[in-house]
């Protein structure tokens, strides 16, 4: 075969690019088996014991599975757009992933486009499955279409917040710090944040529990899936943990 | 004159305390092959990555293709192809996919199954980055720097950890490369390999240039070459001096030995056949001695190890 080595530079054209990018990093993330773990699999086991979780912890009034299914659901959102993704990036940063991309024609919006993309069609997929999984173990939604509107919102926006938390975590620490990090955060946030377990059920903290991305997000599911409005109170949290983040990545970002 | 492929003016860089790039100035004519030398920790590194736009000069200037690296980033990113010392691939990432993304990622990329036929990457292409050897990853790295069909390319080491085969299978690229009227800038620890390919070569130390030409210009502008020619025993080197230019020693080293150190050039090799005619002598070898460019680079940056 010959090569035709004479110059002919270009960009391709950025929606080719974009395509390219997205379909690279989803084929790592589910090559990826611890990936797929935290993305799929916790939360598929969380959703199973959650159908029999009134004979460990009491989780307040109601069948356990309503209660339970909404938190899996934000703790599904919460393990690709902040544990994962910043491990992820830790990791890009250290085998200068982002330096060989970075040098590229690939600009750093569609590097991180190709990010957000992947993202969104991986969560689309956890949620749907997560649902499906749910609505066979017997779990009723409340609050009808309306509320499948709060979880797409409330998806974006702690998507944006938690991403955010985690491209400034990736972005400044090394990817090891990152990965402990990351880890810790998603176990402390789990147990304690207000996920998976009502914030009525914290007593006192659930006040300040209620101004974490977690809380907002995992309070905001149950409220909707219970048939009533969130409200504004978690839309404002996550918009401001978003953008408090998203700003002090933007200045602190070292992309090796 | 063709406005320079790669201008770095009065460049400085500096981490910490340490001053990496000292005032540095040197040119890439295009369509070159310019090789960098300089020990470890001379500041090529830091020089070509200022030039690939990772770092912004903190004083000087540094112009690519006529454009600033930084600010005009991505009209330069698709022409310009880089190589970097190490990494580049997602860990999990397989060589050939890797391969393709970077390809897909330009307008015109070269066919990719023949660049892998080329650079022999063709048992690996499944195998995962991490996986992969020193001089595999070298090669791919290579490929990724070259598959967007660049006008110029900087390749940092672009032979470590390669072995023989695969050396030449890269100078002959290189060389392709040059033919085709690519740009390319490279460093290397390897003499022979700037030798061999480079039309320009700039020795880098402490952060400054310190020596610039071609091959045989660094070569020749040393002092230390030799020649050596056996004729009978017992010759009158005394006489033999007085007839070569004033500052050219001659021994007689073993008997029927003789070694003429000075300024070699063709005048001095006629002068010497002269005399030995006028002397009635037969000289039975006669061989010239030229310092090599790994001489002349040891003599320009010490021997001391870095």
């Amino acid at each position: 075969m010959t090569l035709d080595l004479f110059p002919r530079p270009g960009a391709a054209a950025p929606a080719a690019m974009l395509r390219s990018q997205v379909s690279m990093e989803l084929r790592l993330l589910l090559r990826n088996g611890e990936q797929l773990l935290l993305t799929l699999v916790i939360p598929l086991m969380l959703l199973i014991a959650g159908t029999h979780s009134d004979k460990v912890v009491d989780l307040g009034v109601g069948r356990p599975i309503d209660i339970v299914t909404p938190g899996v659901l934000a703790l599904a959102i919460m393990s690709t757009s902040f544990t994962s993704l910043a491990i992820a990036t830790g990791f890009e940063r250290r085998y200068g992933v982002l330096k060989r991309l970075g040098a590229s024609p690939l600009p750093r919006s569609g590097l991180m486009l190709g990010k957000i993309g992947a993202i969104v069609l991986v969560e689309a997929a956890q949620l749907v499955v997560l649902c499906v999984v749910a609505r066979v173990l017997g779990w009723h939604p409340h609050g009808g279409v309306a509320a499948f509107g709060w979880l797409a919102l409330l998806a974006v926006l702690g998507t944006a917040a938690f991403g955010s938390l985690a491209l400034l975590i990736a972005g400044t620490l090394r990817a090891e710090a990152t990965l402990a990090v990351a880890n810790l955060v998603y176990v402390l946030l789990l147990v304690g944040g207000g996920l998976i377990v009502p914030l009525s059920r914290y007593g006192g903290a659930q006040h300040a529990l209620k101004l974490l991305p977690s809380g907002a997000l995992g309070q905001g599911l149950r409220d909707a899936f219970h048939g009533t409005s969130p409200g504004l109170l978690p839309i404002v949290v996550l918009l401001v943990w978003a953008a408090i983040a998203g700003v002090l990545a933007a200045r602190t970002f070292k992309w090796e | 004159m063709n406005q320079p492929a790669v201008e770095v003016v009065d460049l400085v860089m500096r981490y910490g305390s340490i001053t990496a790039v000292d005032g540095l100035n040197l040119t890439v004519a295009p369509g070159t092959v310019t090789a960098i030398l300089g020990p470890n920790g001379a500041g090529k590194t830091t020089t070509i990555e200022t030039c690939e736009g990772f770092r912004a000069p903190q004083s000087g200037a540094v112009r690519v293709l006529g454009l600033d690296p930084i600010a005009d980033s991505r009209s330069l990113r698709p022409r310009v192809g880089v190589m970097l010392q190490s990494g580049g691939a997602w860990s999990g990432v397989r060589a050939h996919e890797m391969l393709r993304h970077i390809a897909s990622l330009h307008a015109h990329p070269l066919d990719v199954d023949a660049l892998i036929e080329r650079l022999g990457m063709q048992t690996y292409g499944r195998t995962p980055f991490r996986r992969l050897s020193g001089g595999q990853q070298q090669r791919l790295s290579l490929a990724m720097a070259i598959v967007g069909r660049p006008e110029l390319v900087f390749l940092d080491e672009p032979t470590a950890g390669l072995d023989p085969q695969a050396r030449h299978a890269t100078w002959d690229l290189i060389t392709e490369l040059r033919d085709s009227g690519v740009t390319t800038v490279l460093t290397t620890h390897f003499m022979d390999e700037a030798e061999t390919l480079s039309d320009h070569i700039h020795i880098v130390d402490d952060g400054t240039l310190i020596a610039s030409g071609t091959v045989a210009e660094l070569s020749e502008s040393g002092a230390k070459n030799t020649v050596r020619f056996a004729a009978r025993a017992g010759l009158d080197v005394e006489s033999l001096m007085l007839a070569l230019p004033h500052d050219t020693k001659v021994d007689e080293v073993s008997p029927g030995a003789y070694v003429i150190a000075g300024h070699v050039d063709p005048a001095l090799l006629a002068t010497l056949s002269a005399w030995c005619a006028g002397q009635g002598v037969l000289t039975e070898s006669v061989l010239v001695e030229r310092q090599t460019l790994e001489d002349r680079f040891l003599e320009l940056t010490g021997k001391a190890l870095r």
